[in-house]
């Protein structure tokens, strides 16, 4: 089952790209779709009846150099399941709305088969973040890392007659190698530790490397901080985090259906899925995750700032696509990785609905993608007009405070990150940057709002004439996200973010009672492990009192996450202050109301706010400034290098020295052979002989070989 | 056993180029046509013939297989063998041939000449990948070039003169000093016997010349001269500016040849004679080496990026995809080496690809400048597919050769020096840089330049001709144990004779320090 979950949309992919002239351009459409529902029905089966144990599947040996072994194989844990249903379930959907979205479009004449085309990468794409998640070694994980880039590059790519594109389409795959550097070489340094890349090795292997000294450049580092700050450099790049953000906001040239699936819901994600699937590792790199943290607030931070100001409806969710990553790997790097992928599988609802209805009034409004020239589209999109008022609903965070789950999707995931970030550093910088980011979230969502769907309608008279809802095949997508963007957050929210017992058998971790709440303190509950129930039946413990609480008791790689014995984030988190369950509400509103007073009370306020504080606007409109400063300081350097290599090293210095020596020498052999053209054939062939004459020689007055 | 196979497998072209010497006469179509048919059912021929080979090769067998020997004239010794590692360079040479051939079929100037250059050329290189006399094996790899010469200086460019100038310059000053290092060996020897050889344990002790302290004495002094050669031909960072030139110069088959098959002699020769043979020198020497693999990578992918020459730009490449081949072997560990050769391979298949892409282009337009394409998927889906493929070959994606011997010559060597580690792998970033933004400047865009209005997609010769490599680079991708498994025991063996004869050199120094 696991094997057609995986590869129905490779076969869909091929059968597309390649059989659509047999086909017809709807056939290859249909069949790729219907195969990425097959697999999507087929993943949610596996999803609910996963019993937590962890199961690997060998399909073909892989590479294999020395006691360098690894093998195509499928690992199904837990957070394979939750990665298997949000990737096909986003996917198959987005096939479903790309059929009504790519109907018609201006980029390409009515005579090109451009669908199927657009089929075949939306499947490839599905295949290979597949085999990223389903991975049981790091390198059929790297397979997958640079498939989504590829499939991500020629997508954001897809149209090829716009330079903009073309230009996104590298950029994105260059600025992903950037941190497929840092991934490689941790993979390279893991294999040298522990002479293994599968993941059972390496978790096993933790606890070690914790220990080990490696020397690498200039000097001896931890090993385990080392190693995972490198693959965090690969998470960086794919999850668009600050420093290798830069790709993202570009890749929405590509055209909608891809942005809510490739740069939403899932290929992003893969950083902090990464992060998640490395936890062994993490818990003993306390340093590696220091630097998630703060690496993960300052984008939260950074990217919403940047949302605030910005028009176009797609960029707009770009960056808060980039401020929610900071937000997982925040709960990751503060070592609460049920909460990391709780955000991650909430978000993937409600950020994919946002584009899909970002891209339904896209449609709608004949491709005008600047907010400007929006308005008062609610009456002219009434499904859309909701599907979005969800979608924002979720990603602010509204829910009833202190319930904890009741609410949207959002609220539940994300207070429960903000909640882990003050347990793990009460009132610390991750905290209040995280904070104040939910305020700037909650501000430019309803902007995007009140911008569309309010006010009077602006901008060109006959495209508003002409805005029309979008067909069923894109709305029923919106209608099914929906249901993911309400209900999710309260569904999961026991598993994700409930009592430790809760989380560590839907995670398939072993567990314990925590130790001195029996009196037992000093044997550090060895007794008690005996008596862990691994397989998440936790019946027997149900009748035990309200105080009972339970630490992981798993060793590294049992289970799909690991959490240390002495993280009592996800438990602390519960019993954070009551102000601070209630700041990312008290955001949430500011945000509403702030945004409600300055765009549908006194529109006139932005504008002068703008014009007051000239400088600031243009910092923020300008993305800080990113792209600038590293055109300046690695593309145009890098370029000119190499025009100076050329023209200097190879052209001066080498051929320079080469070509004065031979000014020596050619003289003499042209004139010893005669002709020109032919001269140095003769030379060599000559020279040769000689060779050879000298050697046989000498073998001759020696007597011979032997 | 005495079989003989390899004989056959290698002399079959050069029968074949007899035939048409002899026997074809005249330059009208009949005789073009007729040449071209008998070369590529010589290749293929070749190719097939070689194929059983393979399937008899025994990959856990480490000694040479298929030997034949004989004497020869002057009491010279004809000896031929295969061994893990240089089986399958025979295979990518006589797999790579009828498709070089194939791709040939435009030429319209002195066609007989020309197929006899390349059936020369193939009987030339299998020679050296089979030769186990250091006679045969230098006679082999001097001679090759001449065909090559021929190749670039009449059917190539403009400027062919000063690109066969060039090569030869390089070639033949590296060339001398083997042929003083060959001397020296039968010298001390007393054979030229290459497995006999490759077991003996040549002077290693330190001596000074003109005041010039030499660690690893001989060893030292031979490697360098083996290596003068062999860099040349790989060709290495500084010297390898004869490439882009010959490249450039060379017609589309002779470009291919040179890529797929001539530069793969030089790692080639590392491994068959510098690391086996002169095991102190070569340790000596590997900090050198690995600085200059990793100079090389770096370097040449910044002036890739700088070209505006298609042909050349993927010749950069080619140096720049060298250099993890040198590197990996003088890693010496497994995963390097393993890497190195199958990175051999692979670049064979894709850059052989790249060349033949480009050649696609030129025979319609007759221009190599990046600038005078653009938007070409407008009017060639199906070139667009099979570039991009091999674009991303090139660029190390994952699931195509490319990346695994990229990985496994980095595996390798991270184990041995980081920082040279750290410089390589940052290739893989300006590697996807150069060769996605030629892809862009060639492939993508608006199809606007008139020139281009009425330009045709791939033929279906032409697709017939990628064929077979599109298959070999997915296929290498998702199952290298293909190579691996063959060259595996070998490179083993290898590498344990290599450490053994470097503990017996340390332990003979210490004696005789100790003895002192």
């Amino acid at each position: 089952m696991e094997q057609i979950i995986l590869f129905a949309p490779l076969v869909g992919a091929i059968i597309a790209g390649f059989g659509w002239r047999v086909i017809g351009d709807a056939g290859a459409q249909w069949v790729a779709t219907s195969l990425l529902f097959l697999s999507a029905i087929l993943s949610w089966i596996v999803f609910l009846s996963f019993d937590g144990t962890t199961q690997s599947i060998h399909i073909l040996d892989w590479v294999r150099s020395g006691t360098l072994d690894t093998a195509w194989a499928i690992r199904l844990d837990r957070l394979t399941a939750i990665m298997l249903i949000v990737i096909t379930t986003v996917s198959a959907l987005v096939h479903l709305y790309s059929m009504g979205y790519m109907a018609h479009d201006e980029n390409f004449s009515e005579d090109e088969s451009y669908r199927p085309r657009f089929f075949a990468y939306l499947s490839l794409f599905t295949f290979a973040m597949l085999m990223l998640v389903t991975a049981d070694n790091l390198l059929q994980m790297f397979f997958g890392w640079e498939g989504v880039g590829l499939a991500s590059y020629l997508l954001i790519g897809f149209y090829f007659r716009k330079p903009s594109a073309n230009a996104a389409a590298i950029k994105a795959f260059v600025v992903n190698r950037v941190g497929d550097f840092g991934f490689a070489l941790g993979i390279f340094a893991l294999f040298y530790l522990t002479d293994s890349i599968k993941f059972d090795d390496i978790f096993a292997a933790a606890p070690e490397l914790a220990e080990t000294q490696l020397t690498f450049l200039w000097t001896d580092w931890n090993a385990a901080n080392l190693i995972a700050f490198l693959l965090f450099v690969g998470a960086m790049g794919k999850s668009a985090q600050l420093f290798l953000h830069t790709w993202l906001p570009d890749a929405m040239e590509g055209p909608t259906p891809v942005s809510a699936l490739i740069h939403a819901a899932t290929m992003v994600t893969a950083g902090v899925f990464l992060v998640c699937r490395m936890s062994p590792l993490m818990e003993y790199a306390p340093e590696a995750k220091l630097i998630v943290i703060y690496l993960g607030a300052t984008t939260a931070f950074f990217a919403a700032t940047v949302g605030l100001v910005q028009n176009d409806i797609k960029r707009v969710i770009a960056y808060s696509t980039c401020s929610q990553l900071g937000y997982m790997f925040v709960a990751a790097g503060v070592g609460v990785y049920s909460v990391a992928m709780f955000h991650l599988l909430t978000h993937a609802f409600f950020k994919a609905m946002l584009f899909l209805g970002a891209g339904s009034v896209i449609h709608g409004m004949h491709h005008e993608q600047d907010m400007r020239n929006y308005g008062g589209l609610r009456k002219k999109l009434p499904y859309t007009f909701w599907a979005m008022m969800i979608g924002t609903l979720a990603i602010t965070g509204v829910g009833i405070p202190l319930t904890g789950w009741i609410g949207f999707a959002g609220f539940a995931s994300k207070d429960a990150v903000i909640e882990s970030a003050f347990a793990f550093a009460p009132g610390g910088y991750a905290f209040w940057l995280l904070v104040v980011a939910a305020l700037f979230t909650s501000f430019y969502s309803w902007r995007l709002m009140f911008l569309t769907f309010y006010g009077e309608p602006r901008g060109d008279k006959h495209t508003h004439d002409h805005a029309h809802e979008s067909p069923m095949v894109m709305l029923i997508p919106l209608g099914v996200l929906s249901l993911g963007a309400i209900f999710a957050g309260a569904i999961w929210y026991s598993s994700f973010f409930g009592k430790t017992n809760e989380v560590a058998s839907f995670f398939g971790v072993p567990y314990a009672q925590e130790a001195h709440e029996e009196g037992h303190g000093d044997d550090h509950g060895e007794d008690h492990a005996k008596e862990e129930s691994a397989e998440g039946k936790s019946e027997s413990k149900e009748k035990g009192d309200k105080k009972t609480s339970y630490v992981f008791a798993g060793k590294p790689g049992e289970g799909a996450i690991y959490t240390a014995e002495d993280n009592h984030v996800l438990h602390d988190a519960h019993y954070v202050p009551k102000w601070v369950k209630l700041s990312p509400f008290v955001s949430m509103l500011l945000g509403f109301i702030v945004a409600f007073w300055f765009y549908i009370l006194n529109p006139s306020i932005p504008g002068r706010l703008a014009e007051n504080q000239r400088p600031l606007y243009q910092f923020l409109l300008n993305k800080w400034y990113f792209d600038e400063a590293y055109d300046f300081l690695f593309v145009r350097p890098a370029k000119a290098l190499g025009h100076l290599l050329w023209k200097r090293g190879d052209g001066n210095v080498i051929d320079g020295s080469i070509n004065g020596v031979a000014m020596g020498i050619i003289p003499f052999f042209t004139r010893l052979a005669g002709r020109v053209q032919s001269g140095y054939i003769f030379t060599y062939a000559f020279a040769m002989v000689i060779g050879i004459a000298v050697l046989v020689t000498w073998m001759s007055l020696s007597g011979g070989a032997k | 056993m005495e079989s003989n196979l390899l004989s056959i497998i290698t002399f079959i072209p050069a029968i074949a180029a007899l035939i048409l010497g002899v026997f074809l006469r005249g330059e009208d179509e009949t005789a073009q046509r007729n040449a071209k048919w008998v070369a590529l059912i010589a290749t293929s021929l070749t190719f097939l013939v070689s194929v059983f080979v393979l399937v008899g090769f025994d990959p856990n067998d480490t000694s040479f297989q298929f030997v034949e020997e004989r004497q020869w004239l002057l009491g010279l010794q004809y000896k031929l063998g295969v061994d893990g590692i240089s089986i399958l360079f025979v295979m990518l040479t006589t797999f790579m041939m009828p498709i070089t051939i194939a791709a040939s079929w435009n030429v319209t100037h002195r066609v007989k000449e020309y197929m006899i250059a390349f059936l020369i050329l193939e009987t030339l290189m299998l020679g050296v990948f089979m030769a186990l006399d250091l006679v045969l094996f230098y006679l082999f790899f001097e001679a090759g070039l001449i065909p090559m010469f021929l190749i670039i200086g009449i059917w190539g460019g403009k400027e062919r003169i000063y690109a066969s100038f060039k090569f030869f310059l390089y070639t033949f000053l590296g060339s001398v000093l083997m042929l003083v290092a060959m001397v020296a060996m039968f010298a001390e020897a007393g054979t030229t016997d290459i497995p006999t050889l490759m077991t003996h344990q040549f002077g290693s002790e330190d001596f000074s010349v003109l005041g010039i302290h030499i660690v690893g004495g001989m060893q030292t002094l031979m490697f360098l001269a083996f290596f003068a050669s062999f860099a040349v031909k790989m060709p290495m960072w500084p010297v390898h500016t004869w490439l882009p030139d010959a490249h450039v110069q060379a017609p589309t088959a002779g470009s291919v040849v040179l890529a797929a098959i001539l530069l793969k002699m030089g790692g080639y020769g590392f491994l068959r004679f510098s690391l086996p043979m002169f095991p102190v020198g070569s340790e000596v020497m590997t900090p050198l080496v690995l600085w200059m693999s990793a100079i090389a990578i770096v370097y040449t992918s910044l002036v890739a990026l700088a070209q505006e020459d298609m042909k050349k730009l993927i010749a950069y490449s080619s140096v720049a995809h060298m250099g993890y081949v040198t590197m990996g072997i003088f890693a010496a560990n497994q995963q390097g080496i393993d890497g190195a050769i199958f990175q051999m391979l692979s670049h064979g298949f894709i850059s052989g690809a790249l060349f033949l892409c480009v050649g696609v282009i030129y025979d319609r337009m007759h221009t190599r400048e990046i600038d005078a394409y653009g938007g070409l998927v407008n009017r060639m889906p199906a070139y667009a597919l099979i570039f991009m493929l091999f674009t991303m070959a090139n660029v190390g994606l994952p699931g195509t050769s490319g990346f695994i011997g990229e990985f496994l010559t980095l595996v390798g060597i991270f184990q041995v020096n980081t920082w040279v580690a750290l410089v390589a792998t940052s290739g893989v970033i300006l590697s996807a840089a150069y060769a996605l933004w030629l892809y862009r400047r060639v492939v993508m865009g608006d199809l606007i330049k008139e020139s281009l209005k009425s330009i045709s997609d791939m033929s279906k010769r032409e697709r017939a001709i990628f064929a077979p490599l599109v298959v070999m680079t997915i296929l290498l991708g998702v199952y290298p144990s293909l190579v691996t498994d063959i060259i595996g025991p070998s490179v083993e063996a290898l590498i344990s004779n290599y450490e053994l004869a470097l503990a017996e050199a340390d332990a003979a120094t210490k004696l005789a320090a100790a003895t002192e």
